[in-house]
């Protein structure tokens, strides 16, 4: 009945079942990371990381590591130096995000050479920069899962603390919260949840799922918890709706050529985010 | 070999004089987002047939106008959407006209060996356009940077202004993308103009030092890729990373030492 | 000098003996002797760039020194302690999507790691800090959204709601006209005699404070004078204190501070009294 939107095969095909859970869990973490990125101004770092990230899947399939340890052990290397960096100064916090991410970038180039040469694999770097839910093996799942749970328990023990040095890093070392630590801790949750979202679903929607659904709920919003929460079902939806579009452009032309899914999904999150923007608009013309 | 000189040389004195500007208005992210965009335009001409370099240089100026329009207020945010909306379309292009990969990597990590002498002619053209422009704003740009509301309070057309800069990022973003990659247009525009900002306070002197340092890291990069035959982009990073790093330590060097 | 607590059987909650700071290898502070008891109202006054926020962030533990010693309730300054702060500025970005009640709860629970979810009684104390502050009907606004002296008096509801014995406040009188800056007088004074919480605020004008202040502690070239009102701003205390002769004048009313002979080239009026 439903079968002039849900194109045949859909729900039956396993390929799209790992895809919908996967990125429904990488929705979810991104999303509740995404709103403290927002809120601390990191879209930036949370951005370079997916790149910082890339190294390392580069690196680890040079030496034939699992891909997942190699974004994340670089993510959390980045991760580390992006906060180095830049920790004196506000200011210059993007400068050394810069640097950093300029530097794995060359690695990136460096590394895909290597692997280009010395195998015969092709499409690594589109796999590595654009990932696709389509491609990736059931055999992940257990880890991935692992990893957004860890990710999503150190966001949810930390919350008072790390809000309270985002809002005012002075009033938090005053009562005793040292904002440096939880500024590094905060960029390690990042480069986790970042990592993890770069493999499953690429270096694109990784940002996208970021900042989007988070930006958006926090406008409608009017407090965290029910920004955060927005900000799950906003990434949720977008993931779903995105994959489910993709997979129905295939019957749309002639030709038979999808849309990819990374067009899809951030489709969806503009959409989002351009009636977060109307909504709060309206709002504020009524008078609030 | 000539070629790819000449091309790096012109790439780097762009760089690093509006990679200066790029570095004091914080405006890093977006000098990252704008050549991603470019890339997307690239891939999008190949679709349509029209010429890449064109495609660059469009795509690219709107991305700048895009961060311009809406990035007044949450200028990461806005910044890091217009980034992934480009990425998305360049995705898109490339699966609808099925370009290989090659392309791809060429566009993302450069290719300044393969640079014909049509190209260098083009990059000679636009480096004078946007020397010119900069040497126009140059003043009222500083001023809008250090204090965009005092300036602004002078009579100076602050928006306007950030218009016109984003726009000459972007044109450096298309100069400089298929020389030595998307990626790392960005590393070249911000560590060589960060590590001369950390050295020294004054504007002239750092803008002089900013084109210096980054010369200094797109010829060490050519004759090192040229010498070990690895991609020119991982020395592009390594460099303008190890200026910085470099910088900052000898700045902090000399602050310890000035304290009794 | 007349540095030692008000009679009255009054215990000492803060103890700063002989503290010297330096900044960026230049000694901003040195030899600060000052104690405050138990329930005092202690006005900070010093010129801009005296040393008023550094000498806050000493007794707070966020500014280490260079000699001397910092007891807060007997105990080494330290971050963390029995201590409410309401630093000089905190700018909110305009969409900081925090609400009122959740910052202020922030005061009580803002250092806390866990799974647990806020307790009934925290929600309970925001509630009653928030009406004593007369800021109840803020409660579910946006930080972001309030105004500058709104965001202030919040400020003050998140440094209070934990029940410190010591509130800090830099220069919360600085942007305020003037009923607002009589209406916080009010305030904090009826705070430091109902609730026995001592005060410490800094200024750089003593006046509006002449009616509420325990004691003065002044702040000039690096050092610190303290007493009451009368025993410091006095010639011969603030000349001592600027090391060069200083007259304290009274015109209508107004208490009025000149640096230097009368006629001697060179030398500025600076007015801090009325
Ligand atoms: N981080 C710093 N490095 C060097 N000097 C500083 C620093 N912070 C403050 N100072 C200097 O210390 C002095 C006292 O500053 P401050 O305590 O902020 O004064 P006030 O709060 O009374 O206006 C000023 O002369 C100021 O220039
Ligand atoms: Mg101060």
């Amino acid at each position: 009945m439903i079968h002039w939107f849900v194109e045949p095969g859909f729900w039956s095909n396993p390929v799209v079942g790992t895809a919908l859970v996967l990125g429904a869990v990488v929705a979810v973490v991104s999303a509740a990371v995404g709103v403290m990125v927002v809120v601390r101004g990191q879209s930036f770092a949370g951005h370079a990381l997916t790149d910082v990230a890339m190294a390392g899947g580069a690196g680890a399939s040079l030496v034939g590591a699992s891909p997942l340890v190699g974004f994340l052990l670089a993510g959390i290397v980045g991760g580390g130096s992006i906060e180095a960096a830049g920790a004196e100064r506000i200011r210059d916090r993007d400068v050394g995000t810069g640097v950093v991410l300029g530097a794995a970038a060359g690695l990136t180039a460096l590394f895909l050479y290597f692997v280009s040469s010395s195998t015969s694999a092709t499409g690594s770097t589109q796999s590595v920069l654009f990932g696709s839910v389509f491609t990736v093996s059931p055999s992940v799942v257990p880890l991935s899962l692992a990893v957004a749970a860890a990710t999503l328990a150190t966001l949810f023990i930390v919350r008072r603390p790390l809000l309270l040095s985002s809002l005012s890093p002075e009033l938090a070392a005053a009562r005793g919260v040292r904002p440096r630590a939880m500024g590094l801790l905060f960029v390690l949750v990042l480069a986790a949840s970042v990592a993890l979202s770069a493999l499953v679903i690429g270096a694109i929607l990784s940002t996208a799922l970021l900042v989007g659904p988070a930006f958006a709920a926090l406008r409608v919003a009017r407090g965290l918890v029910g920004a955060t929460l927005g900000a799950i079902v906003a990434g949720v939806a977008a993931v779903e709706l995105g994959i489910l579009l993709s997979y129905d452009s295939f019957y749309w032309s002639a030709a038979h050529r999808s849309v990819p899914v990374s067009a899809c999904v951030v489709g969806v999150v503009l959409v989002e985010v351009a009636a977060s923007a109307v909504w709060s608009r309206l709002r504020r013309g009524r008078g609030r | 070999m000539a070629n790819a000189w000449l091309a790096g040389t012109l790439v780097a004195i762009v760089s690093g004089a509006v990679g200066l500007f790029v570095v004091v208005r914080n405006s890093t992210f977006a000098a990252h987002a704008i050549p991603n965009g470019a890339f997307a335009g690239a891939a999008g001409a190949t679709l349509v047939g029209a010429s890449p370099l064109l495609g660059l240089v469009v795509f690219s100026v709107a991305s700048a106008l895009g961060i311009a329009a809406f990035g007044r207020r949450r200028n990461d945010v806005v910044t890091a959407l217009a980034l992934v909306t480009m990425l998305a379309a360049g995705a898109a292009f490339l699966a609808a006209s099925g370009a290989y990969e090659p392309a791809i990597d060429a566009l993302l990590f450069g290719e300044v060996l393969g640079v014909s002498r049509g190209e260098v002619l083009a990059l000679a053209l636009l480096v004078v356009g946007a020397g010119v422009v900069l040497a126009l704003v140059f003043r009222s740009l500083l001023y809008a940077s250090v204090t965009e509301e005092v300036a602004a309070a002078r009579g100076v057309a602050v928006r306007a202004l950030d218009t016109v800069f984003l726009v000459l990022v972007a044109v450096t973003a298309g100069l400089a993308v298929p020389v030595v990659g998307a990626l790392l247009t960005f590393a070249l525009t911000v560590g060589p103009p960060a590590a001369a900002r950390t050295l020294v306070a004054r504007p002239g002197r750092a803008l002089a030092l900013a084109t210096a340092l980054s010369l200094a890291c797109v010829w060490a990069a050519i004759a090192s890729a040229y010498l070990s035959g690895w991609p020119i982009g991982f020395f592009v990073g390594a460099y303008a990373a190890a200026e910085y790093v470099s910088a900052r330590a000898a700045s902090s060097w000399r602050e310890r030492r000035a304290r009794p | 000098m007349g540095c030692e607590p008000l009679a009255g059987g009054r215990r000492e909650l803060v103890h700063v003996h002989e503290v010297e700071v330096s900044l960026g290898g230049r000694t901003v502070l040195r030899d600060v002797d000052f104690r405050i008891a138990e329930g005092e109202f202690v006005g900070l006054i010093g010129t801009n760039g005296s040393g008023k926020t550094t000498l806050l962030r000493v007794v707070l533990g966020l500014q280490a020194t260079t000699a001397g010693e910092v007891l807060v309730a007997g105990r080494e300054g330290r971050r963390g302690g029995p201590i409410g702060y309401v630093p000089q500025r905190v700018a909110f970005d305009h969409d900081v999507p925090v609400r009122v009640a959740d910052f202020v709860a922030l005061g009580v629970d803002g250092t806390r790691l866990g799974l647990a979810r806020r307790d009934r009684g925290v929600h309970e104390r925001v509630e009653e800090v928030l009406a004593s502050l007369e800021l109840g009907a803020l409660a579910g606004r946006r930080l972001g959204a309030l105004s500058g002296g709104e965001q202030q008096r919040v400020l003050m509801a998140h440094a209070l709601v934990s029940r410190p014995r010591l509130l800090l406040l830099d220069e919360p009188l600085a942007n305020l006209d003037l009923p607002r800056v009589h209406e916080t007088i009010a305030v904090l004074d009826r705070i430091c005699r109902a609730e026995g919480v001592a005060v410490v605020l800094s200024a750089h004008e003593i006046s509006p404070l002449v009616p509420v202040m325990d004691r003065v502690v002044y702040i000039a070239h690096g050092r610190v004078a303290c007493g009451t009102t009368d025993e410091v701003v006095r010639p011969e205390v603030l000349s001592a204190l600027y090391g060069h002769h200083v007259d304290v004048l009274n015109v209508h009313g107004r208490v009025v501070v000149v640096e230097g002979e009368p006629g001697d080239p060179g030398t500025h009026p600076e007015v801090v009294v009325r």
